[in-house]
């Protein structure tokens, strides 16, 4: 067993910060800057609360509240022509506010704009599913599920997508190392041959740049072969590429380039 | 006194051929090395090259085939996700033995670029691995290079039936 070491903290230690690094801010425009969306805005805000709305990069974001995102979405799909969702995912905001931040982006064909639906979930709340409304919801949220760990109310098959069913963590969250946890290094070793395996297996080799130049039980290097376990730390012979044995083998006869045709008068 | 040899194959000499079992043997079984297809990621494209007419894999007796019931050798072709992994122990299980494993490129070999938690870090922790083919992806030339390295360790292997099963562990 490796030792444990404490995972709540990893996203407040990246290797390396800049202490005067300041992240670059898209500029945001007010809404009253674009007729078509100014009007979509009067339209949800006259049903529903609109925490914050803008322009950025030529698309609006509405951020509302999360019981109300269904009833939104279905009133932008069916009254505002916003007929398509192209995607949907979220953001893992639980280091800083300590909430998932769950967007929706949706297109309009008839007008040409693109429109961003966004609210802030806390870690253990859930949320309503619009796979009803949009079919390409479906994927969506069971990755959100896989990934997040949100859990999304009415869904037809809340499951995992795509890690295995009886996979332990979330892996897209801040708080997930890349390398997998103690259930992930062990994950298949388990699976297979069952814990007391561990031992017998040994831990995963993380180190991508770990190279033994002289271990010959698992490695021979191309064009220098030698006999498994030959100790090479004093060199190993240069052996030419060999495709038979030198003397041969049973019934399999060597091509002889002198004796071979070649057609060079392709009337023959 | 004229010592002189007799080519029992050649110069009109008897038609017969004395061997051992050994070798008749494993000359049938190193020279129709029959691969499971186990493409995984971009090196499957690479093994299927080689497959098709101009790498031309059939003329060293290797034909793919889609059921490790007819294969006696697997060319782990790709990465290894964690998930799949019990797949491709039960596929080698349903394997008949003799069998052997061909680790195709650097992420079969050891998980390569994917140093994440999805991915099993070289296959050999799943399954014994006889041959490690270095590249990424290694190049038609290179799986056919390995498979007759692998000829000539199966030409040096006992045929007996008695040979012992590799295990992992």
């Amino acid at each position: 067993m490796r030792a444990y070491t404490p995972k709540d903290n990893v996203q407040k230690k990246p290797y390396y910060t800049d202490r005067y690094w300041v992240a670059p801010q898209v500029a945001k425009h007010d809404v009253s800057s674009d007729a078509v969306f100014a009007e979509d805005l009067e339209a949800i805000k006259a049903q529903f609360d609109v925490l914050e709305a803008y322009i950025q990069v030529d698309q609006m974001v509405v951020i509302i509240n999360p019981a109300d995102n269904f009833a939104v979405i279905e009133m932008l799909k069916n009254e505002r022509a916003y007929n398509q969702l192209s995607e949907m995912s979220a953001i893992d905001w639980l280091a800083d506010e300590g909430k998932f931040e769950i967007f929706y982006q949706m297109l309009s064909m008839t007008k040409r704009k693109r429109l961003r639906i966004k609210c802030k979930i806390d870690e253990k709340e859930s949320i309503q599913s619009v796979e009803k409304l949009f079919r390409s919801a479906d994927w969506s949220e069971r990755e959100m599920y896989d990934m997040f760990g949100i859990v999304i109310n009415n869904h037809p098959f809340m499951k995992r997508i795509l890690m295995p069913d009886d996979w332990e963590g979330f892996p897209l969250r801040k708080t997930y190392p890349l390398q997998g946890d103690e259930f992930a290094a062990w994950y298949e070793v388990d699976k297979i041959f069952g814990k007391e395996a561990r031992e017998i297996i040994g831990p995963e080799n993380r180190d991508p740049a770990r190279i033994d130049r002289y271990d010959t039980e698992r490695f021979a290097r191309l064009g220098h072969e030698v006999p498994r376990g030959t100790d090479i730390s004093n060199g190993e012979p240069d052996t030419p590429l060999v495709y038979q044995e030198t003397e041969g083998v049973f019934m399999i006869e060597k091509f002889d380039a002198e004796k071979s045709v070649v057609i060079s008068d392709r009337d023959r | 006194m004229a010592q002189h040899q007799v080519n029992y194959l050649k110069d009109g000499g008897l038609p017969v051929a004395l061997t051992t079992i050994d070798k008749v043997v494993n000359w049938g079984r190193s020279n129709s090395l029959w691969a499971l297809t186990y493409g995984l990621a971009c090196c499957g494209i690479e093994m299927m090259a080689s497959g098709a007419s101009r790498y031309d894999f059939d003329r060293f007796g290797t034909i793919f085939r889609a059921s490790p019931r007819q294969a006696e050798l697997m060319v782990v072709a790709g990465t290894l996700t964690k998930k799949h992994a019990e797949f491709i122990r039960r596929l080698y299980d349903q394997m008949a033995e003799p069998k052997w494993v061909i680790s195709m490129g650097s992420c079969a070999n050891t998980g390569g670029m994917f140093n994440t938690y999805a991915t099993v870090q070289g296959v050999d922790r799943v399954i014994p691995v006889d041959l490690y083919l270095p590249g990424c992806a290694p190049r038609p030339e290179t799986l056919q290079y390995g498979v007759l390295m692998l000829q000539q360790k199966i030409r040096r292997e006992s045929a007996s039936r008695a040979q012992k099963p590799k295990r992992l562990m």
